[in-house]
Parts: structure tokens; C-alpha cells; sequence
């Protein structure tokens, strides 16, 4: 071996060394500020915090694209949904009039709304694109009342880091971190297109966020729980879809 | 015509720029190293990336095989082109009785994990071929290799599916270095980039890179697009290995040895 590639090894050998010391830093470092997704372990771990992490950096206060109201895509696509059980048709028969969304966990007062009462909380509307993890896509109008004011109401903890968010249909639940859950455009989302959300859409009421995939907008929403752990919710995975084999995070 | 360069046969550098042009210059012995060790890693970890980015990609593609241009496509909109495959999901119209098995989440976690690794090798071969000089040795067509008799030799010769001359074995002719030029420089940084304007997470805070592109489905359709031509590279890349001789290239390739003796096929 001549001497330039011995030189040359023992460079590569401490490039990788400090390589190698240097991951081990940044992930306690991403650790302290909440760079980890649940979802960490397992054979895709790696690749999944580097993706939340890196665009927790860059996303955490960005706005999803919004789109002019000529954009509005006529008909929204719909997808495929479980049969309607026959509580839900119950439900549905009364206008939802019994409809509640119970907000539970790390919050001063713990409590159900009604629709009516939801409504009655500052109205908010976004024109934005609902994206599906299979390809397809359509942009519609959203109306509801964000996230962040049914957390200020109900008086969430400094210490939340997580709000998990639950359908009525049985295992169906997502989680996410607080900055999506006081982003401005995460909304509970009660219209659509200028008229109540339909049942085909998630209606009465949906948790959406423009910034995640499709799967990460839960309908048919039921209710929340402030926490600041998820591993002991379902199989500690921070949601039904990533305990399904489905990243926590999809932002991409 | 380039200087044969004896002393660089037992460096350790790469020395392609002082290939030798006929093969009375080529050494008898293969001491010498016809790719860097740099090279040859992030050459077979892009190979194993590529290969688990295209099955993951696919995977993803049957749950929607159809392509839109603009911003929103769905099952209710005018595609652009179809891809005449049955789709993992029940709804997609494709003409098809049946569906295939939803595999995309872990397609979605290998696809996006080896995008790092990807990105990761393709930045430190980026770095490196700078500050070496591989770019500028290796794939940057030389002045003689401009010339118009040069090209449209060298075009000819593999209109004749001529077999490479001993000097191919050591240095990379002009056509080799534009099509590599065009993958590095253009392909993949273009992969990369319609791929994340994909990303509403991603174009939320950058949503210049998705608009340029003509929207979010333009995105997603040129990725397709730029994914078959990297397909096709690959195609004609392995179709050239084999014919210039599989084992010669494949030994240079992994051990860096190169060996200009006459190998038969």
C-alpha cells in the first residue's frame, strides 16, 4: 500500500469517526427540541426524523398555499369511506344536533361542544388543496374554527407537545405536535364550499390540516386529547396509521 | 491527442485524463486505479438507492396510476395519460376486475429513507468531484473532444455498435461524459426537486418550487417523466457495460482495477 492511500484511510477512517460522534449529538440535540417523530424506531426510523425534523425547521410558521376561488376544484373528489354504522345514521337523522367534540387530556377545563357551539366560536375559512398519499388531489373552501382557539378554551397546558385526535369510526385516530395543532390553518372543520361539510367529506366535523396528507385529516371527529406522551396511546406509534405501517408524519 | 502520463499509473488517483490512445500504451499489468474509491462507493450505493427508490415509486404509483398536468387531479378529472396497470385501490377507474394489495406505507417510509441516502451520497460526490477535479478531469468533454469530426465519430462508431477501442477502457469518450453530465447535473437535481415540490410541507414554505413547475400534479407527472429517463439511461448504461466487456467494467468499477488486455466477451 503506498503512502498516499495509507494517508488517505486514515483520513476516511476520521471523517467517518467524527461523522458517526457527530450523529450521535444531533440526535440528542433534536431530541431536547422535539425533532423526534413517535414513529422513530424500526428500519425507516432514521429516514423519518430526518424528514419531520428537517421540515419542522423549515415549516414550523409557514402557510400552506392558499388558492383563488376559481381553483376550487367542481366536483371535490370524495373518497371511499366504511359504511355508515347505524348510531352514525342515528346521528346524521337528528342534523347532528347531538353531534360533541369532547376535548380531554392536559387541558384546565376538560369539556364537550356541540356544533352549535363550535359555530359560535370565531369563524375562520381557507382555500386549500387536500392532497392524498395515493396521488390524486382537489383544492376546496374550508370553514371552521382553528384548532388553537378550541385549545385556548379549553385551556391546554404549557407542557402539551402532542393533541391526538379521534374519529367515530373505531381505530381511527391521529395525533400531532403543537406546532401543527396552533398553526392558523389547522382548522375543526364544520363547512365546505359554502355549505355544511358533507358526510362523504368527514362532516359533521373534520380535523384539517392543508400542510399533511390527506390521511392525516381525521373525519368524522369526535374528540381530542391534550397530552404530552403518546406512548401510551395505541401501540405508542402516535397513530392508528403509523400502528398500520403509515408514517406519523406526512408532510410529505 | 492527450500526453500518456507513465508516473500516474501507481498513484492511487484516478487518471483517466492520461488515457492512453492505443493500446501499444497500455500497460501489460493492472496496478493502477481506473475509478477512485470515492467514485466506486457512491457509484454502487446510488445503484442500490436507484433500485429501492424505483420499486418504492412504482409501488406508490399503482394506488393512482394516472397523471394530471396543473394543480389538482382525481378520479373525477381529465387525465393527462394513464398507465394501463390495475391500481391498488378500488376506486381508480383502470378497466381492471380487481386490486392490488396497498403496500404504500412502508413504500412511502423506503422511498423517502433512501431519498436521504441519496441525497447524502449524491452531496459528498457533488463535494468531492468539485474540489478533486473529477468533474473537470473526467466528465467535462476535453477540447479535442469537441471537435466535430471527434463527435460525429464517436456518434458513428456506436451508430455501428462498434466495440470500444483499448483508450474507452481508461478515459471517457464525449458522448459518455455529456450523458453523464446530463444525469448528475440535470436528471437527478431535477428528480429531487419535483419529488420534494410534491411535499405540502415542503412547498409551504418554498412554494415558488411548485408553482414554477405549473402545480402540484405537474410535479408529481415530472417525476414520472424524469423517473423513465433515468430508467433509460440505466438501460443503455448496462446494455454499453456488456458490450464493452462486463467483467473489465465491472472489476473497474469495484475494485478500480482496470485491465485494457483483450477480453473476449
Amino acid at each position: 500500500m503506498s503512502d498516499l492511500s495509507r494517508r488517505k484511510m486514515i483520513k476516511t477512517g476520521l471523517v467517518a469517526t467524527a461523522s458517526v460522534a457527530g450523529l450521535g449529538a444531533a440526535a440528542k440535540i433534536a431530541e431536547m427540541y422535539g425533532l423526534v417523530p413517535p414513529d422513530h424506531g424500526g428500519l425507516y426510523g432514521l429516514g423519518e426524523t430526518l424528514t419531520y425534523a428537517s421540515q419542522r425547521l423549515l415549516t414550523r410558521h409557514s402557510l400552506a398555499r392558499e388558492f383563488s376561488r376559481s381553483q376550487i376544484s367542481k366536483p371535490p373528489f370524495a373518497n371511499e369511506v366504511e359504511p355508515f354504522t347505524d348510531e352514525f345514521k342515528r346521528l346524521q337523522a337528528g342534523k347532528f344536533a347531538e353531534w360533541r367534540l369532547a376535548v380531554n387530556g392536559m387541558v384546565a377545563r376538560p369539556g364537550s361542544y356541540s356544533l352549535d357551539q363550535l359555530k359560535s366560536f370565531p369563524s375562520h375559512s381557507q382555500i386549500t388543496m387536500l392532497q392524498c398519499e395515493e396521488g390524486w388531489s382537489y383544492i376546496a373552501e374550508w370553514v371552521g374554527v382553528p384548532l388553537s382557539h378550541v385549545l385556548d378554551v379549553a385551556g391546554a397546558l404549557p407542557q402539551a407537545k402532542y393533541v391526538a385526535y379521534y374519529s367515530f369510526e373505531p381505530d381511527t385516530w391521529e395525533s400531532i405536535d403543537m406546532a401543527d395543532a396552533l398553526h392558523p390553518q389547522t382548522f375543526v372543520t364544520y363547512g365546505m364550499n359554502g355549505d355544511d361539510l358533507p358526510v362523504g367529506h368527514g362532516g359533521p366535523l373534520r380535523l384539517r390540516l392543508p400542510r399533511q396528507m390527506g390521511y392525516k385529516s381525521v373525519k368524522y371527529l369526535t374528540h381530542l386529547t391534550v397530552t404530552d406522551n403518546l406512548k401510551n396511546i395505541g401501540k405508542g406509534n402516535g397513530s392508528a396509521s403509523a400502528d398500520f405501517g403509515y408514517a406519523w408524519y406526512a408532510g410529505i | 491527442m492527450r500526453n500518456l502520463c507513465t508516473s500516474c499509473y501507481h498513484s492511487g488517483v484516478s487518471d483517466s485524463a492520461y488515457a492512453p490512445t492505443s493500446a501499444a500504451a497500455v500497460p501489460t499489468t493492472t496496478v493502477t486505479s481506473r475509478h477512485s474509491a470515492l467514485v466506486r462507493i457512491t457509484h454502487w450505493i446510488t445503484t442500490l438507492c436507484f433500485v429501492a427508490l424505483l420499486v418504492s415509486g412504482l409501488e406508490i404509483v399503482i394506488s393512482h396510476p394516472r397523471f394530471y398536468w396543473g394543480e389538482v387531479g382525481n378520479d373525477l378529472t381529465q387525465p393527462l395519460f394513464k398507465i394501463p396497470v390495475p391500481a391498488s385501490r378500488r376506486l381508480v377507474p383502470t378497466g381492471y376486475s380487481y386490486t392490488l394489495p396497498d403496500a404504500n406505507g412502508w413504500s412511502r417510509y423506503l422511498h423517502f429513507q433512501t431519498a436521504w441516502f441519496l441525497i447524502i451520497t449524491g452531496l459528498l460526490y457533488l463535494i468531492w468531484g468539485v474540489f478533486s477535479g473529477h468533474f473537470r478531469r473526467n466528465l467535462l468533454p476535453q477540447g479535442a473532444d469537441l471537435s466535430w469530426r471527434e463527435i460525429t465519430s464517436t456518434i458513428g462508431r456506436h451508430m455501428r455498435f462498434q466495440r470500444p477501442g483499448a483508450a474507452d477502457a481508461w478515459s471517457y469518450n464525449v458522448l459518455q461524459r455529456t450523458t453523464y453530465l446530463l444525469v448528475i447535473f440535470v436528471l437527478f437535481p431535477l428528480i429531487i426537486w419535483t419529488g420534494l415540490a410534491m411535499s405540502p410541507a415542503f412547498v409551504s414554505a418554498f412554494p415558488a418550487t411548485v408553482n414554477v413547475l405549473g402545480g402540484q400534479q405537474s410535479a408529481r407527472t415530472l417525476h414520472f417523466l424524469v423517473t423513465i429517463a433515468l430508467v433509460l439511461f440505466l438501460a443503455v448504461h448496462v446494455v454499453m457495460v456488456c458490450i464493452s466487456g462486463f467483467k473489465s467494467r465491472m472489476r473497474a468499477m469495484i475494485t478500480g482495477r482496470a485491465s485494457a488486455n483483450k477480453e473476449r466477451i
